[in-house]
């Protein structure tokens, strides 16, 4: 049997970012919400984004997942330009780009082995569900892609029997099944306590370890800077910092989003 | 946790098994007060020809409840498609094109009332109230207000095949309602659609993002649902051979009551087909039951309330639910469904 949790893309010369954003902006109106923004994601690369609220970092999560188009903008996804008319939250899937939810990733009362397939069906003829094929997949999962080890939990289980992390879990092992090239994780972890926190961040390693690309995006700087490669910092509807993991530590990173909330309050006060 | 509950509880499992223990449980209570009349076939069998139309309809209405919605204008369409069955009879139509125009006048009315609520977004508690009305007032006034008897349609092979009688006993639309139950199974526990109307129900939202196309599988719902009141009318006016403009009126509530007897949430996302089976029977037997026990009508109702309760009760402690299950559904039904394009 192929495993379809291991197969991996053959490694290639050339390859093209698992994501690129170049000069995305967006206007509600007159208001602009976004400007100029340009962004690639490396194909094993997990970028943190950070900013404040209005900082226009949800902005950029609805056009990534196809809640509305940019006003102006290109995106390609692992190379493949995205024609804005055709992609929408029902296409994006099929586009590559999955996304973790804080809230809406799980339906509470169906059982696991539906929540992985919801929506991609693994189906007999006529559109009857393979439920034996989809358990085993699902079982995988679970064991393999994202070491689930949650006492008396099995595929069966609703997924409102799971703590909050643990759903977590079940979303990033879904995106990790369906190959997606680039897994957008907006704000996983509010409104979890510590220890669940912690294991979100543990399952969000399993997608670095698997090869794929991630956009993390949370107000805990030290959950970013665990998780990320790079540092994105977003203000005002721009990219205003694009910081490497290497060339900081975390301390200087706090430092530097402190100072920068200063300086634009300073800003703001003249 | 509560996984390794109690025998009650993990019987409680089994689809539709506490529905089915009551309905046996009451037969046993009707056998024990009149033997005379629950120890012979025949009652079994008027209930087999009575409780099918309701049961057709109870079957839709599980998939409608259970994606979080209501379709109160049903009994209308047992009327609509009622009247162009026999109609088409009376003027010469065979009685397969009747029951064809039927069927589909049913498809018609859960279609607007389909695009009423996924489109336009009316509550469906609203759209289809006022689909009710209206197609009431559509029957009764192209009817004229009269009845029409189609006592000639008994030798037809339509009459025989959906409303017939095995070894001149067993009524076949128990048959065609018991397939249908099967066939509803299916669609709600083993395909594509039945899943997505699940997911609908639990968390539209969650199935959006997750590429169910919401607005479509509520259109089709609703469809499904008109169909199948259709098929329900059909079944009714084939079998009593005559139409009347208020036929379904007073289904509406003893339909309902066999969806949550069976243990059907009312807060949508999940369903239990195999109960609603039961539960129409329960339903169905209850009035008959109760008034051959002979302790009088006035008491028939009382009694019906105090075991669709007890029923109702019992699902909802072995589906380990809670109470809290039953708070927020009304509240759904009265709200408009989420917008689609986004916020």
């Amino acid at each position: 049997m192929p495993d379809p949790l291991t197969s991996q893309a053959a490694p290639s010369e050339q390859i093209p970012p698992a994501l690129l954003l170049s000069g995305i902006e967006k206007y509600f109106g007159h208001v602009c919400a976004l400007h100029d923004i340009n962004l690639d994601v490396g194909r094993n690369e997990i970028i943190g984004l950070i900013g404040d609220n209005g900082a226009g970092k949800s902005t950029l999560v609805k056009i990534l997942t196809g809640v509305f188009p940019p006003t102006r903008g290109r995106l390609a996804i692992a190379g493949r330009t995205v024609d804005w008319s055709a992609y929408s939250v029902l296409s994006a899937h099929a586009h590559g780009i999955e996304t973790v939810y804080q809230d809406k990733s799980l339906g509470e009362k169906q059982a696991l082995w539906r929540n992985f397939f919801i929506g991609r069906e693994i189906t007999l003829p006529l559109g009857f569900i393979n439920v034996k094929r989809e358990k085993e997949i699902a079982r995988e999962i679970m064991l393999n892609t994202i070491g689930f080890r949650g006492k008396g939990i099995t595929v069966d289980s609703r997924a409102s029997k799971l703590s909050g992390g643990e759903r977590q879990g079940v979303a990033i092992g879904r995106a990790m099944h369906f190959e997606a090239e680039l897994i957008i994780l907006d704000e996983p972890t509010v409104a979890l306590s510590l220890k669940e926190v912690r294991k979100v961040l543990n399952f969000v390693h399993k997608i670095k370890e698997a090869g794929k690309a991630g956009i993390y995006i949370s107000h805990d700087i030290q959950d970013v800077y665990e998780i990320s490669d790079r540092f994105v910092v977003m203000d005002r509807g721009e990219i205003v910092a694009s910081i490497a993991k290497k060339d900081i530590s975390l301390k200087a990173l706090d430092e530097f989003l402190l100072e920068y909330a200063h300086g634009m309050k300073d800003k703001e006060a003249t | 946790m509560k996984r390794e509950g109690s025998l009650l509880a993990s019987l409680g499992r089994v689809e539709g098994l506490p529905t089915a223990a009551v309905l046996v449980l009451l037969y046993l209570v009707f056998i024990v007060l009149t033997p005379q009349v629950f120890l012979g076939y025949r009652i079994y069998m008027s209930f087999f020809q009575t409780i099918p139309p309701q049961l057709v309809l109870a079957l839709g209405l599980t998939l409608v409840i259970t994606a979080g919605e209501i379709d109160l204008s049903f009994p209308a369409v047992v009327a609509l498609s009622g009247f162009f069955f026999a109609w088409c009879f009376k003027h010469g139509l065979p009685p397969w094109c009747g029951f064809l125009v039927g069927l589909a006048s049913g498809g018609l009315v859960g279609y607007i009332n389909g695009v009423l609520v996924a489109r336009l977004r009316v509550p469906s508690i609203m759209a289809t109230l006022a689909s009710q009305f209206f197609w009431y007032g559509v029957t009764i006034l192209i009817a004229g207000g009269l009845q029409l008897d189609i006592a000639a349609v008994i030798p037809s092979l339509e009459h025989r095949v959906f409303t017939g009688r095995i070894f001149g006993v067993l009524p076949t639309q128990a048959l065609w309602a018991a397939g249908l139950a099967v066939v509803m199974w299916f669609v709600l526990n083993r395909h594509r659609f039945g899943e997505a109307i699940m997911f609908i129900g639990d968390n539209a939202e969650v199935a959006r993002v997750m590429g169910i196309n919401v607005e479509k599988t509520r259109v089709t719902l609703f469809t499904l649902m008109g169909l199948i009141a259709g098929f329900a009318g059909l079944l009714l006016t084939s079998e009593i051979n005559v139409f009347y403009p208020t036929q379904g009126q007073g289904m509406l509530l003893p339909v309902m009551a066999a969806v949550f007897v069976g243990g059907t949430s009312i807060a949508g996302g999940s369903g239990l087909v195999a109960g609603t089976f039961f539960g129409a029977y329960i339903i169905g037997s209850l009035e008959a039951g109760v008034v051959a026990t002979g302790i009088g009508g006035y008491w028939v109702q009382l009694v019906e309330g105090v075991v669709m309760a007890a029923v109702v009760i019992l699902n909802i402690v072995i589906n380990e639910g809670g109470i809290s299950v039953l708070s927020g559904a009304v509240r759904k039904w009265s709200v408009p469904v989420r917008s689609g394009s986004g916020h």
